[in-house]
């Protein structure tokens, strides 16, 4: 799968707080979730994201709470993929289990507020079309690869798992 | 190679002869709160899964927005109530509840050696215990339920030795932020933190709580101590158990990613700098910080014995004028005890408000919520930007002493500087 979108550039240790507030917890709405991320950090973003923008970010995206609400929050303001140095662990995989495109790359730094990119999800290459770079990412086990492709954890499950790596 | 700790307690949850890089384990207990568990429960019927593992291996505990904040957190409670019901699961609510990671220790679902799976990310406070517990998100809560199981990553462990002999004012809460301010972050990430207390004045099993709890702070995936006589000592404070703890015990030629060994004889009670857990000074260098509010409570500090300690501190005298002092007791059970004990007594006499059982203000959420420019010290385990509210406030994070001190000062203070 190819996504293209403009980059949206933030630091390392974005907490799970900073893509959506707790007072925002009560509901499950991704739409409702997405009107509000970031907006601790950012004001703004909310506002001016739009349908297939990219995060990208620095080491440690999604540290803090294990509020599922987060990717979700994501997923709501219609980001097409996350990027970052390094994911904390659980975002890691709620993203994985709800199908949100994350991907993990040594030289996020490379990458700036309004670069466009161009991702190919399957090989996990990134194109920055406007600095003509190519980046590799790191490649997903296939035991995770399984999951994504399946389109999340409970589809996995529906379609009866069968990796051999568990 | 010989095992750590967690590698026999997944070894021992999986039908495997041997670890790879990832097991789909069996669960012994699952549980949710009224965040994590609406989503949880939402997914699970858009699954149209119709059926749970094990009903009695379950549980729902609301503890973030209770008592009700507002229509929308009394019909997530209701929707957990009627799933509950439905499908026979434990649930828990004002009447019999309190914070997750402490009630369900005092109604003795955990035991050492269990594998423990938590929407909540600090379900890594049970791996004081010696259990394998792991803070999750909503739609493994909902497959976990349905399977009973769980995908996870074989983790590598680093092992942290605490060691030497602790000041009178240096609780667990001082060394896990020590310990998260020196590694960072993410200094753990995706690993497990094993410690050993070699000090000479030991942790009780309550601090052993404390410094779990904050493992997921380092970007743990969970936190372990082996479990040993005062274990079960304390458990069958609340249940008999039957647990054979002698192989629950990371092997002498187990490989660990690192070894951090800590001499604690001369730390002083570190406090925790806004925007992050890892941002830690000793408390001396921050005298000249006035607060607003004190909170003391949360899965961090909320149990009696952080209770008894501040008790210590404020018996006898009252909090600075002008400030807002909140005590909220982790459990009905801790509340109880301490009120036996004349603990609640001191701090009312000291000026502080009781709130019922829950997480309180620690996200901001009920009960102690900040406005703009407003300081926070408190016992909890997150200062985010606007983790307590207005985006514009700020919280440091600090043990009991230090907080009851601070409360009675009015600003940032050493508990020596009370007595």
């Amino acid at each position: 799968m190819i996504i293209k979108g403009r980059v949206y550039k933030f630091g390392d240790n974005i907490n799970t707080d900073d893509i959506i507030a707790a007072k925002y917890l009560d509901s499950q709405d991704p739409d409702y979730l997405g009107k509000h991320c970031m907006e601790n950090i950012n004001s703004e973003f909310p506002k001016i994201v739009k349908k297939g923008d990219i995060i990208v970010a620095g080491k440690n995206f999604g540290c803090g709470s294990s509020r599922e609400h987060a990717p979700l929050a994501i997923k709501g303001c219609r980001i097409s993929v996350v990027i970052a140095k390094s994911f904390a662990r659980i975002f890691y995989r709620n993203a994985i289990n709800i199908g949100l495109p994350i991907l993990v790359l040594e030289e996020a730094d490379r990458i700036k507020s309004g670069d466009f990119l161009k991702v190919d999800l399957s090989q996990g290459k990134i194109f920055n079309l406007s600095k003509n770079e190519e980046y590799s990412c790191s490649p997903f086990s296939s035991f995770m690869e399984e999951i994504i492709k399946a389109g999340g954890l409970i589809n996995w499950i529906k379609k009866g798992r069968k990796n051999e790596e568990i | 190679m010989g095992r750590t700790l967690i590698e026999k307690i997944l070894l021992s949850h999986t039908e495997k002869k041997r670890l790879e890089n990832f097991v789909y384990a069996k669960v012994d207990f699952c549980f949710g709160n009224d965040i994590t568990a609406p989503l949880a429960v939402k997914i699970f019927k858009e699954a149209k899964f119709n059926s749970v593992f094990n009903p009695k291996k379950i549980a729902f505990v609301c503890d973030h927005f209770l008592p009700a904040k507002d229509i929308k957190s009394a019909s997530n409670a209701r929707m957990l109530k009627e799933f509950a019901k439905r499908f026979k699961v434990n649930f828990y609510d004002i009447n019999k509840g309190g914070i997750e990671h402490v009630f369900l220790v005092e109604q003795g679902f955990i035991k050492p050696g269990n594998l423990i799976i938590g929407a909540d990310s600090h379900t890594c406070t049970l791996g004081a215990l010696g259990c394998a517990a792991f803070g999750v998100g909503s739609t493994d809560l909902a497959a976990c339920m349905y399977e009973g199981r769980i995908w996870l990553k074989v983790p590598g462990t680093i092992k942290f030795i605490y060691k030497g002999k602790r000041n009178r004012w240096v609780k667990a809460k001082d060394l896990v932020l020590y310990t998260i301010g020196k590694i960072g972050v993410d200094g753990a990430l995706y690993k497990v933190m094993e410690f050993h207390d070699k000090m000479v004045n030991k942790l009780s099993v309550e601090e052993r709580f404390t410094i779990c709890n904050m493992a997921v702070e380092a970007g743990a995936k969970t936190g372990i101590f082996e479990p040993d006589k005062k274990t079960l000592k304390y458990l069958e404070k609340f249940k008999k158990i039957k647990v054979n703890i002698e192989k629950l015990k990371s092997e002498k030629n187990a490989q660990y990613k690192d070894i951090v060994e800590i001499d604690v004889s001369k730390l002083t009670p570190q406090v925790a700098l806004p925007f992050s857990p890892g941002n830690v000074k000793p408390v001396e260098s921050l005298r000249n910080i006035k607060v607003n509010q004190v909170f003391i409570g949360s899965c961090t500090n909320g149990r009696l014995s952080d209770l008894r300690e501040a008790a210590y501190i404020l018996k006898g005298k009252r909090i600075k004028k002008g400030i807002r002092a909140i005590l909220i007791p982790a459990t009905p059970l801790v509340y109880r005890e301490a009120l036996e004990r004349g603990i609640i007594k001191i701090f009312l006499d000291a000026g502080f408000v009781i709130c019922p059982p829950n997480c309180g203000p620690c996200l901001g959420g009920h009960f102690g919520v900040l406005d703009k420019d407003e300081v926070a010290l408190a016992t909890t385990n997150r200062n985010f930007i606007g983790r307590m509210g207005h985006p514009e406030s700020k919280v440091y994070l600090s043990s009991p002493l230090v907080a009851a001190a601070s409360a009675i000062k009015g600003r940032i203070a050493h508990p020596r500087e009370v007595l």
